[in-house]
């Protein structure tokens, strides 16, 4: 491998795997800041809604702890892989960047410390608004990410000078409709896998019907979450398709493994066998109409497919080879569609059974067990999600502008390949580390076992038993 | 002052900032090992930057990030020119940024231990290559004419990076122990024996300074280019370390603090100066006019003015609500036993 694919393959593991983290952060940050909101508002309820804060705020911050460390990475890549792509873009894309930091990681750092530590220190309504502060600051954070990453995709308020992208108008990169639709569909897919793992855990629990007053009321909440969350991220992604139809009409046609321009009606395709070195598909089930009702809205329309779109973009940006690795983005794109359709329905079940049943939803068994085993679905919807993005834009790193290879550094294999072999051993263990503390600690519950505990407050000033008994030692 | 050389400086700062913050919660963990003796005295030090040391990290990423806005070629040519050291400061920056919350999730032995290495190597790796980082910036790398960089691992550490590196370390050490003369209660073993530590450790780092400064002067020819008035900074970064000396020995904890900090202000504005007063921001080892000069590497005005904006909105916030910070969690921590085993 030379170092544009080691360079490559780098940033899509290093976002990959920061995202597994992040994901969760957006989205049980905003969860638990409603929880607390309704433990400080229910003074007869806040026992339970407190124990709830508790226990989920555990989890949310032995998964935190990971997203910002492997955030660290992501700000360093650009300059360390991609110095050409820094040059290019920077007078645009570093503006987001450092407003992300500036209005987002400061303020979720230093909020995230005063919230948990801060119990015994800061009044309630202050410790209310630290996880206001920090919830908010996720969401601004992905904001500005996306809106960053959607330039790329869309670019927009540009003019090419002395081969470096100059910024003209800082209004239309803020307002790049891409951009507030990618943000729609981060976020619904955040509350989406926060709401499921909220689910997951509750049911876990109401199952081996322990605490049950606490998980009755967080499935609840989960479930409202959920609804809000699948609705979102399907409505948006459903544009999405249809906007990357008309501003990235290759990722578009690879979506759907769509060589040669389509009928009209348009049919879909629910199952093909790709062969990209022959450009064609050797086996396919299409379902009709339904190819014209996502790219339209409509009974009709045909859209073009890849070999028509290679000989429009090889006139447009020169001769090169324009086609994404086809099967990848077809198949990311059914397997997120998949899950999103999936989950929406297991959501909108659990409202209806609640409706019906209501306190009967908690011995519901065969629900419950779903929702348990749903728990990593939205996780490989999000990362599937990400394939079709990125990988739908190939060979662009800016679309149209700046292809990857103009983007690389000029390291030296090896050294790439030795920073990647280190990372992804350090990856690995994080991650493993991640799900195994996440685990065990959900399956514990709010009653943990002693020892295993918080501990990087300040120790309280005491002046108790135990310091004495300490300064006597001494 | 144009916005050019305003971002020059407001980038200096931050790596100031940085440096000042994250390098007293590096210099805790560092002496950590060598302080604790029992479990309760391990917490009680974590503690002491537990609520603070995420905050501090912050601001290196706000470096990079505002880097990336107003000077990025300069980014792009620091980052993958000295591609290996930061591959290895973020591999450290990941171990250590974990084990504050992992520490303690399992309750045996041999786990904590992994973790306490975790967060002494940690600390330990990027105090040291943030030294021969700014060694470098200053000695410069090997830039071709189109500036790309094209270097090997071995050529980054040089005998006066190398004293960079340790000069870092050594202060960080010191400025640790310093925080931990304010954060620590008066009367306990901890506090005496973190106080012998910024004694020894103050010492080594007033020599490694002067080390620093004289080979900077004289085998390297780096300050050819110093005035009258810069020259008032190396040697001011070494009066205020010595002056801890005093601080110390006459029981002003707060002086101590505030003169470690000092040194390490005015070290940092050494190194920028060191470019400044050259009109270069990376100066290239093959050919000198290969070297990345500092208006042609800044971004566009109108980003510039945009970023202005953005500077004077929101660094003010930050540093106001980072202050507050440490004021909510301003009580000093001692060692307790008791607190061993009640959890959250
Ligand atoms: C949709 C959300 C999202 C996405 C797509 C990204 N991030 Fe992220 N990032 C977050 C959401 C987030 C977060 C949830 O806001 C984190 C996790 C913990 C935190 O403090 O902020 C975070 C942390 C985080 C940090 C550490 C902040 C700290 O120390 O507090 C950095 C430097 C980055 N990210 C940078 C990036 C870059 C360069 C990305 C693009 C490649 C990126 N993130 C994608
Ligand atoms: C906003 C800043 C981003 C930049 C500058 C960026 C840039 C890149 C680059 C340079 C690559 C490697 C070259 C390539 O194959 O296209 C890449 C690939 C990829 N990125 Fe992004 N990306 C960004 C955001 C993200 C985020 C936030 C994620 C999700 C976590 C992500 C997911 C991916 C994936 C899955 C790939 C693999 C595609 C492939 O290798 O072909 N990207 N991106
Ligand atoms: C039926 C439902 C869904 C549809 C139709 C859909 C559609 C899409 C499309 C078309 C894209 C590519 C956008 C582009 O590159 O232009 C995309 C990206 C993505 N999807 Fe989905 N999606 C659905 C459900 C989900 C779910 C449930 C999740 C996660 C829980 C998810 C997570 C993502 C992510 C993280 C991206 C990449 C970020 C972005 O480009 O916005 N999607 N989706």
């Amino acid at each position: 491998m030379d170092v544009v694919e080691l360079s490559r393959f780098q940033f899509a593991s290093t976002s990959i795997f920061h995202f597994f983290f992040v994901s969760l952060t957006v989205g049980l940050a905003f969860l638990i800041a409603v929880m607390e909101t309704i433990a400080y508002v229910r003074a007869d309820r806040r026992e339970v809604y407190g124990k709830m804060t508790g226990f989920f705020g555990h989890l949310f911050l032995i998964n935190f702890a990971v997203g910002v460390v492997t955030g660290i990475v992501q700000e360093f890549q650009f300059g360390m892989n991609w110095s050409e792509f820094s040059f290019f873009v920077g007078n645009i894309f570093g503006v987001p960047l450092a407003l992300e930091v500036l209005m987002a990681f400061f303020l979720e750092s230093t909020f995230i410390g005063l919230w948990w530590f801060g119990k015994d220190r800061l009044k309630p309504w202050m410790r209310l608004a630290s996880i206001w502060l920090v919830a908010i600051g996720t969401q601004i954070s992905a904001f500005w990410i996306v809106l960053a990453n959607a330039w790329m995709h869309h670019p927009v308020g540009y003019e090419v000078v002395d081969g470096q992208a100059r910024l003209t108008d800082f209004a239309a990169v803020v307002f790049n409709y891409k951009a507030w639709l990618y943000f729609a569909h981060v976020q619904g897919s955040a509350w989406v896998v926060a709401a499921f793992f909220v689910l997951g855990i509750s049911a876990f629990h109401l199952l081996h019907g322990r605490d049950t007053d606490v998980y009755r009321r967080s499935l609840r909440i989960g479930l409202v979450f959920a609804a809000i969350g699948t609705v979102f991220s399907v409505i948006s992604g459903h544009t999405a398709g249809q906007v990357a139809r008309e501003d990235q009409p290759m990722k578009f046609a690879a979506m759907e493994a769509q060589w040669e321009t389509s009928d009209s009606p348009a049919p879909w395709s629910l199952f093909a066998i790709i062969d990209q070195g022959q450009r064609e598909n050797p086996f396919n089930i299409e379902i009709p109409y339904v190819g014209s009702i996502l790219a339209y809205n409509s009974l009709e329309g045909r859209y073009e497919g890849i070999n028509q779109l290679e000989e429009q973009y090889d006139a447009a940006y020169g001769e090169d080879d324009y086609t994404p690795p086809v099967a990848w983005v077809y198949w990311s794109f059914r397997i997120m569609v998949a899950i999103g359709s999936l989950l929406l329905a297991a959501a909108f079940l659990g409202l209806f059974l609640w409706w019906r049943r209501g306190r009967g939803l908690d011995t519901t068994r065969w629900y419950l067990r779903a929702l348990v085993l749903f728990i990593p679905l939205p996780w490989i919807a999000n990362f599937t999600g990400w394939m079709v993005t990125e990988m739908g834009r190939q060979p662009f790193m800016v679309y149209g502008e700046l292809t990857v290879t103009e983007g690389v550094s000029a390291n030296t294999a090896g050294e790439v390949l030795a920073g990647l072999i280190g990372l992804w051993a350090v990856y690995l263990a994080l991650i493993g580390l991640d799900v195994y503390l996440l685990s065990v600690t959900a399956r514990a519950g709010i009653h943990r076992k002693p020892g295993a505990q918080l501990i990087s407050a300040p120790a309280p000033d005491y002046e108790g038993a135990g310091f004495q008994e300490y300064e006597r030692r001494n | 002052m144009d916005l050019v050389t305003l971002w020059f400086w407001l980038i200096a700062l931050t790596f100031t900032l940085y440096f000042f913050l994250e390098g007293f919660d590096f210099g805790v963990d560092i002496l950590r090992p060598t302080l604790a003796r029992t479990e309760a005295e391990e917490r009680a030090l974590t503690g002491t930057i537990g609520p603070f040391w995420d905050g501090n990290e912050v601001w290196v990423i706000a470096a990079a990030g505002l880097m990336f806005s107003t000077f990025p070629v300069w980014y792009g040519a620091v980052f993958s020119g000295m591609y290996p050291l930061f591959v290895l400061i973020l591999l450290a920056l990941l171990l250590r940024g974990v084990s504050f919350e992992y520490r303690n999730q399992v309750d045996s032995e041999r786990w904590r231990a992994f973790w306490d290495w975790m967060s002494f190597g940690g600390s330990v790796v990027p105090s040291f290559l943030w030294g021969v980082i700014m060694a470098k910036l200053i000695e410069g790398l090997p830039v071709g004419r189109d500036g790309d960089v094209q270097g090997g691992f071995a050529e980054l550490f040089t005998p006066f990076s190398l004293v960079g590196g340790v000069t870092t370390l050594l202060l960080f050490m010191l400025h640790g122990a310093n925080f931990l003369l304010l954060r620590l209660h008066t009367d306990t073993v901890l506090y005496k024996r973190a106080r012998t530590a910024a004694l020894r450790w103050g010492a080594l780092a007033t020599a490694a300074i002067v080390a620093f400064v004289v080979m900077g002067y004289v085998t390297e020819d780096l300050f050819e280019d110093f005035g009258v008035v810069p020259w008032v900074f190396p040697i001011a970064a070494f009066l205020t370390l010595a002056s801890i000396w005093l601080a110390l020995v006459r029981r002003r904890d707060t002086l101590a603090f505030t003169m470690s900090g000092l040194t390490i202000l005015f070290a940092t504005v050494t190194v920028f100066l060191a470019l400044y007063t050259r009109g270069e921001v990376l100066p290239s080892t093959l050919q000198s006019e290969y070297g990345l000069v500092l208006r042609e590497s800044a971004a566009q005005q109108y980003t510039l003015v945009l970023m202005t904006w953005v500077g004077a909105i929101f660094l003010p916030l930050i540093i106001g609500y980072q202050i507050w910070n440490y004021y909510v969690f301003r009580e000093r921590v001692r060692p307790d036993e008791g607190a061993l085993s009640h959890g959250y």
